[in-house]
């Protein structure tokens, strides 16, 4: 039998990480409804982005565009978009093992793999493989577009230069607030988006001005392009890991809860042991005291 | 008057959403405007002062990096950042103006390209903000 004192400071203990998990759980789901907002915002630009994409690059001579430019591919570059902190499940994990697969598989097939990794949890787990190129660490709080402008520089220099001939983003997609999972974006070379809907392709093609000639506005698209893909991405991860630690936090308050329980019993279990042992003690005495 | 509809749209949500007179804005080309029932037309946006007339009142915006679609009487701004001429903190991008000041003439004297890119980037903003500030106050 554990003595009393020490399963009274366990229960202490226990219930003060409980109060932790439970104030993590509460900022977190105050954190999603923010990155949720940020979201929702970003919505309207991101919709009327793509629809300008697709009229535009429909009966684009793709070839002669950079970051269009297919090539036979001997470099795999993966951009790993992970949150910067820990304790939210297994949702950083998930996608690091995306990746890991994504990179052994590409590594089987004869190609070299390089690594961009945005968020601390990814830069930490790959840094020791030697092959990240480039980490942006402690950026998932607060980015903003600029932010994702600097890394799609980064990762559409190293394209066009030729050290890498694919590039594609492994991260994080919110489904709902129960369900994130790791998804794959292909990035570059930019593919000619497919028009949506045929009488809208239509009507846009012919009457059109354009300022300058469609491949120079192609130019200066396609690397904002880019950005809204990044931002999207991060914007995906930021929602998906306030939701994976709301559940994370939910969980491990509901087992604080079990774990005092039984702690709980326990220590009555000790107590009624401690009290029934004195009472022999009594007894015994008085007895011997009869004589 | 005939009036247009624009539409101001950022990574960070819709600016303006509103039926106007007019429409200035810093195209590839130098200066456009548009007016009601313009042609279908696809121009990028440089860093600048866009600038809208509604009830002869006069509005006006720094916008930066993006393109401008216009069809069906609607004209669309997608750019990365959009601020009112009057919101915008001029103490602010004074200092920012010198900040890029600064950097460009380092990155001139080291001749660093990528860097260079970035402060001229910067300098433009910076003074495109003073302007439509100084616009809006008039």
């Amino acid at each position: 039998m554990p003595g009393l004192k020490d399963v009274k400071d366990k229960i202490e203990g226990v219930k003060k990480t409980s109060q932790i998990t439970q104030a993590m759980n509460m900022v977190a789901s105050a954190k999603l409804r923010g990155a949720q907002e940020k979201m929702e915002k970003f919505r309207p630009y991101n919709q009327k982005f793509a629809a300008a994409m697709s009229n535009l690059s429909a009966g684009m001579d793709a070839a002669t565009l950079p970051l269009m430019e297919v090539r036979d591919v001997k470099t795999v570059e993966l951009v790993i978009v992970t949150s910067d902190r820990g304790l939210c499940g297994s949702f950083n994990s998930n996608i690091i093992s995306t990746a890991e697969k994504m990179m052994h598989r590409y590594e089987a097939e004869g190609k070299k793999v390089s690594l961009i990794c945005v968020g601390k949890k990814g830069a930490q787990y790959f840094r020791k493989t030697g092959k990240v190129r480039a980490g942006f660490e402690d950026i998932m709080g607060t980015f903003q577009m600029f932010n994702a402008r600097e890394i799609s520089m980064n990762i559409a220099e190293n394209f066009m230069a030729g050290d890498s001939d694919e590039v594609q983003v492994v991260y994080g997609k919110f489904h709902s607030v129960a369900v994130q999972k790791p998804e794959v974006l292909h990035l570059l070379p930019i593919r000619p988006v497919e028009a949506a809907e045929e009488d809208e392709k239509t009507e846009i093609s012919g009457a059109y001005t354009f300022e300058p000639e469609p491949g120079e506005i192609m130019e200066v698209l396609l690397p904002l392009y880019m950005n809204v893909q990044i931002y999207h991405a991060m914007l995906e991860v930021g929602a998906s890991e306030h939701a994976a630690r709301m559940t994370a936090m939910d969980n491990a308050t509901s087992a604080c809860k079990d774990m005092i329980h039984e702690l709980t019993q326990l220590y009555n279990k000790a107590r009624q042991a401690a009290i029934t042992s004195e009472l022999m003690d009594i007894v015994g005495g008085a007895e011997a005291l009869k004589g | 008057m005939a009036q247009i509809h624009l539409e101001v749209v950022t990574p960070t949500g819709p600016v303006v959403s509103d039926e106007v007179d007019i429409v200035t804005a810093p195209g590839h080309g130098g200066e456009f405007g548009v007016l009601a029932n313009h042609s279908p037309f696809l121009s990028t946006i440089k860093t600048g002062t866009l600038s809208y007339k509604k009830d002869k009142k006069d509005h006006y915006l720094m916008v930066s990096g993006g393109f401008t679609e216009v069809s069906n009487n609607r004209i669309t701004f997608l750019v990365e950042s959009a601020e009112f001429g009057q919101d915008i903190d001029v103490e602010r991008a004074m200092l920012a103006k010198e900040r890029a000041e600064k950097r460009l003439a380092e990155a001139l004297q080291k001749s660093e390209k990528l860097n260079r890119a970035r402060a001229e980037a910067a300098l433009q903003r910076a003074m495109a903000r003073l302007r439509a500030a100084e616009l809006a106050r008039q």
